[in-house]
């Protein structure tokens, strides 16, 4: 009784702040400008077909990118004395307690044509590469940021892996290949997959990085939205749409995601 | 179309309107502040009382400056006295840092307007006439005032959402230069008093630019190729295609969009970014050379940059009008209107201009202010260059997609990724996870045997 009595003004919350906005935005998305029914916002969306995917296609490659950089570090980072983790994992959050807004322009004036790097790279008589304005430099802008969502969730996940568990697989003769695929990776699953959930989900949304390192001409989902609501095209109906689409996405992306997790927890019951 | 102001000056009218409040409830006839002195509670009630009065000071020396001035430049005592002891309120919506508000010895307006006719200003700010729009179409706010741009004001008045002025109320509506009035997105003046104005024109760097720029072509100019900088508001960005064409602001012909997206289309490869406020940054540094801005802006700009210019093209361009307006519900019209009337007091006008640095419509406010900012071309530009303008006005709904996803899709093609790539992607995600799930079944299966 008394957990259900605490529970209540996290109801409320939910209600007002999650459930609510989540149904107004379905209800705007199927309805006119006049207020009646309709699927022609729905389709409307199709004519962004482009820039949805590729939104996809970066925010997977900044995800691809983020796992690689990330699995190794959190392996090693796990293995080390506890005092070594806490400090390191203190260094990973360290970016994070200045603004996000602040760091992608920080990156900007890193990447400009007259920018640090190529200053720097002048230097030594190599000619300004052109690096801001890519679809590149957007990826950086997304694995710079979203990094330590990774991170963190791989490495909680790691630290849990016993010792004396890959010891075990090394005695009865696994080779450091086998120890690997066979211990390691299956019992950092459910790791990877919330770290990719983590990375993935706000990269694809995402739209001051693409605006800001992406020179405008990178648009993506997020950017799209943002003008449906504060930009001239105003049309709050078309922009629910493209988040309803966007929702839908994401939710089709956890569900595979979901998939690798469930064969992970029976190969965790048959190992 | 307003402008940043640098946030020292946001601090220090928060810190002045912080003092005035704290002091406001000094200036009833009781004097009710003097009374804890009295009430003995020791030192800290003195300190602290000491401390309020020391900051009335402060606050009735800033004050009293521009009250001695309201009664010598004369202001209508008995036209603004006429509510004064009912107690009323009137809510003002308005851009971001776009009024005059007590910062560097100049007038603070509300306050001023407050002390003048009894009547409280409740102020409140919005970012982009959609914002300004969405609120008060979502009819979850009241207010009795409101300030849009030129296109939002049509918009508004095509959809019933604002209410008529009563002129007979601002008698200071004389003041506005004929020009500016009944202009296009409001015929016959009816809803709306211009506030502000300015123009769109081409900001560029002198050292790398050396001709004189007198089109709007040097922005197709492959000689500038990664150096130009383009709105990244389609509005805007399609506005120099279409005068660059000759094509009016407010074309609805879709042949001519087209014609003008596709232009887009043909300068993408020159463009170094499409921007709004970072352009602030990229024109500074130097890190481009060209780009089509507002003019108030370029004088931000030009504080910091010497080697900036400005030039309004010869095929015209467009001129942008801020207007006070009165949405419809608005609760204390006449008070309201009274507020308008005093917007447009020379002095007041001025001291807002000065503030925020566009273009005045208020010939009263125009002769107040410096010879040098009265003969500054950027921020008053001869007449024959003000007559080549046109301003936006609402387009229809179908216009306004149909810009949309011209402008989308000039922005995205041509931006170098494969088509195929992604349904590939998704295809080999799907067929991994259902694999997945069969080795799963087929594993189980033999463990069941084993």
């Amino acid at each position: 009784m008394k957990a259900k009595f605490a529970s209540v003004p996290y109801l409320v919350w939910i209600v007002i702040f999650t459930i609510i906005p989540m149904l107004l935005i379905i209800v705007f998305a199927f309805t006119s400008p006049e207020g009646s029914f309709t699927i022609a916002n729905i389709s409307a969306v199709g004519r962004y077909t482009d820039v949805i995917m590729k939104s996809i296609w970066l925010a997977a490659v900044a995800t691809a990118v983020c796992l690689l950089l990330s699995y190794p570090f959190a392996y090693i980072l796990s293995r080390r004395p506890a005092r070594q983790q806490q400090v390191s994992l203190m260094l990973i959050m360290l970016p994070m307690w200045m603004s996000f807004l602040l760091r992608t322009f920080a990156w900007m004036t890193l990447l400009e044509k007259t920018g640090l790097i190529n200053r720097m790279l002048g230097v030594f008589g190599v000619g300004p590469l052109e690096m801001i304005n890519t679809s590149g430099a957007v990826v950086l802008g997304m694995v710079y940021n979203y990094m330590p969502f990774m991170i963190l969730p791989l490495h909680s996940v790691m630290m849990k892996i016993d010792n004396s568990i890959i010891e075990a697989a090394q005695d009865l003769g696994a080779s450091p290949m086998r120890v690997f695929f066979r211990v390691v990776l299956p019992l950092s699953f459910p790791g990877v997959s919330s770290g990719i959930t983590m990375v993935f989900v706000p990269a694809v949304s995402t739209f001051i990085i693409s605006r800001m390192l992406g020179g405008g001409s990178n648009l993506m989902i997020g950017d799209l939205i943002d003008m449906q609501f504060l930009g001239n095209a105003y049309n709050p109906h078309l922009g629910s749409a493209i988040s309803l689409v966007l929702m839908v996405i994401i939710l089709l992306c956890m569900s595979i995601m979901n998939q690798f997790d469930d064969d992970v927890d029976m190969e965790g019951a048959i190992l | 179309m307003k402008r940043e102001k640098s946030s020292s000056d946001v601090l220090w009218s928060c810190f002045l309107l912080r003092s005035c409040a704290g002091v406001q409830g000094g200036f009833a006839p009781t004097g009710g502040w003097r009374m804890p002195a009295g009430s003995g509670r020791g030192r800290s009630v003195l300190q602290r009382s000491l401390s309020l009065l020391l900051s009335g000071l402060c606050c009735l020396a800033l004050l009293s400056l521009p009250v001695r001035a309201e009664e010598e430049t004369g202001f209508d005592l008995d036209y603004y006295g006429r509510f004064r002891g009912q107690n009323l309120s009137i809510n003002v919506f308005n851009w971001g840092e776009y009024i005059s508000d007590g910062s560097d010895g100049s007038l603070n307006v509300n306050k001023a307007f407050e002390e003048l006719t009894g009547i409280t200003v409740n102020y409140a700010t919005f970012a982009t006439n959609e914002e300004l729009y969405s609120k008060l179409k979502g009819g979850g706010a009241r207010y009795d005032i409101v300030i849009p741009s030129d296109y939002m004001v049509a918009r508004m008045i095509e959809e019933g959402m604002l209410e008529p002025l009563d002129f007979a109320n601002i008698p200071n509506f004389e003041n506005i230069y004929p020009q500016y009035r009944n202009p296009e997105y409001d015929p016959e003046n009816l809803y709306s008093v211009p506030y502000t104005a300015g123009t769109v024109g081409i900001i560029y760097n002198t050292t790398r630019v050396q001709e004189p720029v007198e089109s709007w072509g040097i922005l197709w100019d492959e000689r500038y190729s990664g150096d130009i900088l383009m709105f990244s508001n389609s509005r805007d960005a399609f506005g120099v295609a279409e005068k660059y064409l000759g094509f009016s602001l407010n074309t609805t012909d879709p042949a001519e969009l087209t014609a003008c997206a596709n232009l887009l289309l043909e300068q993408k490869p020159l463009v170094q970014a499409y921007v709004m406020d970072e352009i602030f940054d990229k024109m500074i540094s130097g890190e481009a050379a060209i780009a089509p801005y507002y003019a108030g802006d370029y004088l931000t700009m030009a504080d910091t940059n010497e080697d900036l210019a400005f030039s309004i093209p010869k095929e015209g361009t467009n001129l942008f009008v801020d207007a006070i307006c009165i949405p419809k519900g608005a609760q204390q019209k006449e008070a309201a209107e009274m507020y308008v009337n005093f917007m447009c007091e020379g002095t007041v006008a001025a001291d807002n201009i000065t503030y925020i640095g566009y273009t005045t419509p208020n010939s009263a406010a125009y002769a107040l202010l410096d010879p040098e900012i009265q003969e500054d071309p950027v921020s008053y530009p001869p007449a024959e260059v003000l007559e080549n303008t046109e301003p936006f006005l609402a387009l229809d709904q179908e216009t306004g997609l149909l810009l949309d996803s011209l402008w989308t899709e000039v922005l995205t093609t041509d931006s170098g990724y494969n088509k195929w790539a992604m349904p590939v992607f998704v295809v080999v995600a799907v067929a991994l996870s259902i694999s997945l799930t069969l080795v799963r079944r087929w594993r189980k299966k033999r463990d069941q045997f084993k």
